[in-house]
């Protein structure tokens, strides 16, 4: 194939990669000779490299990439990963999709998932909150999923705020249509620059980063589930797609029951925003929450593993927002819980995060902590009045848990080091 | 406050704009110390559309972002009460943001000079753009104040300057603090205490809480059994040392 692609237009258009111009094409073969290269050294999947090595090459790459696929983004705090996975089986109904489906959410790795588009129609990629108002102007989205924003990684991140701020100067007057909690007040005042959103009822737990309005600084009113400014008239939109208790409710007031495997809240929530995307590409919501139903685990995440004759949950929770929802879904007490949590630079080296979480919640519960961190941790749960044992290695954690399936909840390079070794454990 | 007479009255402001590291902690351990040593505490945690009681005995200041910060000073200045709980002998200790209220001035998110609550006499300006002090700070605290050395995070652009009114609460061997470039460390004076150890500075460094709990009590505490507050201590002070050596 030779020439310039119109992508998208008239009948039997060009598609994938095959369509791009010399560069791109040769930006893209180069990505994937690193990426093999870089896998064949034992460097993980190699995706992240090989996309760097295709963006030196043709700065542009995303976006011509991206410009032959019906693009919806994903971005936010927490749920991102499972979301993008929610909507891209959703979406899977409708067409092939290609989809950045192990997390590898800034630029190179997007552009490097994009490569292997083949003959994906979709494509529904998770975007690092930082790079959402950049990613959003080169792939020229139909959709942009947003989720919620609250603290995580201060010592490296942009202040919370700050993020809403770039969200909505980067997002405004998009052509894309926004799907947006509007339980979460950081993203409804990200969100309201927007031309077209579908607001949705997807809760929060985490209440602390929004209690001062985003708009004019008063003290925000929550009553229920409701919220509003004491101050301004910046309030809760009025919401079309809804999740009540197990249930989803659609703008026809139909109520779909959620029978996930997926456990808990969030995720029931993230369904529900997947539903209404899915909707927004005129997916049938029957067939979208069928597809959504098959997924057991994502990236690791919720898996349930066997390990020195036990089984273990598998739990990611990264920030406290992301703690709290999962403290809400795991089995109720005395179901045993192994927590483990380092402090590396993905993880972010300041510790301070773990005094806003309420670890009271896991009152009742044999408890054993695990991580580099571990030491950080037993002072948390020692202040909180828990008892709870410290060790080294999983092993023994495991071993000091009365019989049961145990929860194991960490933070982002505690549960990549978790999975290695039950991986190493198993071969 | 007598023991045996009432409750100690421990007081948390702004939580709703001033907790952004988790500041709860040294309320969290401030109480949980009372408590051990068979105290009774009453905790108020008290909202900036709320007033702050004059009834303290022990008032904490967390740490915020830039906004919140702006916000909270502008509350508190309209507010006399921690000032007039200051002034009748109450303990204070403010924390990063809440350092910079209680001085003087400092410099908001806006770029203006923010006139403080002048309950200590520092001075808070911004340091030299594209320098962020964030990383861990090791600091031997003042010797009148009988502290051991002083381990936290620090996560701050602030530099601050003390005036003749305030003694510095530590200076640093690992660190920025003040990041006046002297090696000097938070401020103190009275029972006011600042520091830029920003939100649970307590869980290293228990010996600060019973600091405030022996000001407010006026009697000496018995001391405790700190098993994993020393462990968490010297398992930072290990990694602080290897990281400067
Ligand atoms: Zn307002």
């Amino acid at each position: 194939m030779t020439g310039t692609p119109v992508p998208g237009q008239g009948a039997g258009p060009a598609r994938g990669p095959e369509a791009l111009p010399p560069r791109a094409k040769l930006a893209v073969t180069a990505s994937r000779v690193t990426a093999a290269i870089s896998r064949r050294a034992g460097k993980g999947s190699g995706s992240v490299i090989g996309g760097k090595i295709a963006l030196r090459i043709a700065p542009d790459l995303l976006a011509q990439l991206a410009d032959h696929l019906q693009v919806v983004l994903v971005s936010g705090t927490n749920g991102k990963t499972t979301t993008t996975r929610l909507v891209a089986e959703a979406m899977r109904a409708a067409g092939p999709v290609v989809s950045n489906a192990l997390g590898a959410n800034m630029p190179a790795g997007i552009t490097s998932a994009l490569a292997g588009a083949g003959d994906a129609v979709y494509g529904v990629i998770e975007v690092d909150e930082k790079y959402l108002a950049g990613v959003a102007r080169d792939a020229d989205p139909l959709a942009i999923v947003l989720l919620n924003l609250s603290r995580d990684q201060l010592d490296r991140a942009a202040e919370t705020r700050m993020l809403a701020e770039k969200w909505r100067e980067g997002l405004r007057g998009t052509e894309a249509v926004l799907v947006a909690n509007a339980d979460d007040p950081l993203v409804v005042w990200a969100a309201s620059s927007a031309k077209d959103v579908v607001w949705v009822a997807a809760g929060q737990m985490w209440q602390e980063d929004s209690w001062s309005c985003p708009s004019c600084g008063g003290v925000m009113n929550r009553p229920g589930d409701d919220w509003f400014c004491g101050d301004c008239d910046f309030r809760r939109p009025q919401v079309t797609w809804s999740l009540v208790g197990d249930e989803m409710v659609d703008p026809d007031g139909a109520v779909w029951p959620l029978e996930l495997q997926l456990p808990g809240r969030a995720n029931r929530a993230n369904a529900t925003t997947a539903a209404a995307v899915a909707s927004v590409f005129g997916v049938d919501t029957a067939a979208a929450l069928a597809r959504m139903k098959n997924v057991t685990a994502v990236a690791g995440r919720y898996d349930v593993v066997p390990y020195q004759g036990r089984n273990l949950r598998l739990l990611l929770a990264k920030n406290p927002a992301g703690w709290l929802e999962t403290f809400s879904l795991i089995d109720p007490a005395p179901a045993p819980v192994i927590l483990s949590v380092n402090a590396l630079d993905a993880d972010g080296k300041d510790t301070s995060w773990l005094w806003d979480v309420d670890y009271t919640k896991l009152a009742g519960r044999p408890l054993a902590v695990l991580g580099q961190r571990r030491l950080d941790l037993a002072v948390r749960l020692d202040v909180a009045g828990l008892t709870f044992t410290v060790h080294e290695h999983l092993a023994d954690a495991v071993a000091a848990c009365p019989p049961g399936q145990i929860e194991v909840i960490a933070n982002y390079t505690a549960f990549q080091q978790l999975r290695r070794t039950i991986k190493e454990a198993q071969a | 406050m007598t023991i045996g007479m009432s409750k100690l009255r421990l007081v948390w402001i702004y939580p709703d704009l001033l907790s952004t590291y988790g500041d709860q902690g040294n309320a969290l351990i401030v109480e949980r110390r009372a408590r051990l040593r068979g105290i009774d505490v009453e905790r108020v945690d008290v909202r900036s559309d709320q007033a702050v009681p004059t009834s303290g005995d022990i008032y904490l200041i967390g740490g915020g972002e830039d906004r919140p910060q702006r916000l909270a000073a502008e509350r508190l200045r309209k507010d006399p009460g921690l000032g007039q709980a200051v002034s009748r002998g109450a303990t204070l200790l403010a924390v990063c943001a809440g350092y910079q209220i209680i001085g003087h001035e400092f410099v908001d998110d806006l770029d203006r000079v923010e006139p403080g609550l002048g309950l200590l006499d520092v001075k808070s300006g911004r340091g030299p753009v594209g320098r962020r002090c964030v990383g861990e700070v090791l600091a031997d605290v003042d010797p009148q104040l009988g502290l051991q050395p002083l381990s936290g995070f620090e996560n701050h652009q602030g530099v601050t300057h003390l005036g003749a009114g305030a003694k510095p609460l530590a200076r640093v061997t690992a660190g920025f603090g003040n990041g006046t470039g002297d090696g000097t460390e938070g401020a103190w004076s009275g029972r006011v205490l600042g520091t830029y150890l920003h939100g649970p500075v307590m869980s290293r460094n228990p010996g600060l809480a019973d600091l405030l709990l022996t000001w407010a009590t006026g009697v000496p505490l018995t001391p405790l059994e700190d098993r994993w507050h020393e462990q968490l201590r010297s398992e930072r002070l290990r990694a602080v040392r290897a990281q400067a050596g």
